[in-house]
């Protein structure tokens, strides 16, 4: 099984990360706690921000800094190669936070709670503007009826033939695991993308 | 079924993690791991007491973002007081893959496989 990372402190060993994006509640730290080996952890971020969100009224214009609540698990892959997975916040208004927690990720999932599909559009925007990040589309079902089809969700939710969607259980081991191979095996098979973050 | 996406203008506004001024200097991201660099050298004098904290967790590999949730202090500050751990030669950083260069892809191939033995 997976060796501990705590008892090994060689310099050969790296990190790598994958972001797991969505809408409010879609099943984001459900996905992580499924796969982590610890359970998912909270950190904060105080953000500055630098002007303000005249698009969203739910901001508070006055506010200087505030802080946003993140999620993220942990796989040890082999003994020196260890990944990290982030949840980003899933208000909107948290948007601005993600290319902090997005930079310099081997790719992304969108949890996408096919009961409110426009939950997601924000992440998918997001990912649609930045192709140097690949992603890929992960439907929670919520044990509804499948009143869709994934190829009318690809319309609905407007991302091309290439961009992988899949159907999983966030609560289910196994079922979340396979997303993540999923993400993995498009981000190798797409043609190299140029360095567009520093 | 009628698509309701809307593609909204450019929205990328100049947000960052507070203290974030030392990320040009190292490549530190929330998920990059970093350790005592001489893990033989005694405990360095005059550290703030954060950096200390720091150091002293760093005598196992950890990320930036469990050093951040462990120790209760925002990311941004972690990665500066990190920054300049590693500047002073106390920290080493190690490498993060980002998948960016196509020298990386034999560490996700590694990944990949990873995953595969994971869940079967
Ligand atoms: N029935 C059912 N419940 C689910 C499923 N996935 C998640 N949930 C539940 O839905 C709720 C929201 O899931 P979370 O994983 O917290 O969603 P999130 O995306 O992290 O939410 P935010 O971080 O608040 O945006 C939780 O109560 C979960 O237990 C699912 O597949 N089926
Ligand atoms: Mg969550």
């Amino acid at each position: 099984m997976a060796s501990n990372v705590s008892s090994n402190s060689r310099p050969s060993v790296m990190s790598t990360k994958i972001v797991i994006a969505g809408g409010f509640g879609a099943g984001k730290t459900t996905l992580v706690g499924s796969v982590s080996e610890i359970p998912p952890v909270t950190t904060e971020a105080v953000m500055t921000e630098a002007s303000i969100a005249h698009d969203d009224v739910s901001s508070t214009p006055d506010k200087v800094t505030t802080t946003v609540a993140m999620d993220f698990g942990r796989l040890t892959l082999d003994e020196e190669l260890i990944m990290y997975m982030f949840g980003t916040p899933g208000q909107a208004r948290f948007w601005f936070m993600w290319d902090d927690l997005v930079r310099g990720a081997v790719g992304a999932v969108v949890v996408v709670d096919a009961r409110r599909l426009a939950d997601c559009f924000d992440a998918i925007d997001y990912f649609e503007k930045n192709q140097n990040i690949p992603y890929i589309i992960a439907l929670n079902r919520f044990d509804g009826e499948r009143e869709y089809t994934v190829e009318q969700i690809r319309e609905a939710v407007e991302v091309g033939p290439d961009v992988p969607i899949i159907e999983f259980d966030a609560r289910d081991r196994l079922s979340s695991g396979s997303v993540l191979k999923q993400l993995l095996k498009y981000t190798l098979s797409r043609p190299e993308q140029p360095e567009l973050v520093g | 079924m009628r698509s309701h996406r809307r593609r909204r203008g450019a929205r990328i506004r100049p947000y960052t993690f507070t203290g974030g001024r030392t990320r040009s200097r190292h490549p530190l991201m929330v998920q990059t791991l970093v350790s005592i660099a001489d893990p033989r050298a005694e405990l360095p004098r005059n550290l703030m007491p954060e950096s200390q904290q720091i150091y002293e967790l760093c005598a196992q590999v950890r990320s930036v973002a469990e050093i951040s949730a462990e120790l209760k202090i925002p990311l941004g500050v972690t990665q500066v007081l990190l920054s300049d751990l590693a500047d002073q030669g106390l920290v080493y950083i190690h490498p993060t893959i980002t998948g960016h260069s196509p020298s990386e892809n034999q560490v996700l191939e590694r990944a990949l496989r990873g995953l595969e033995r994971l869940f079967q």
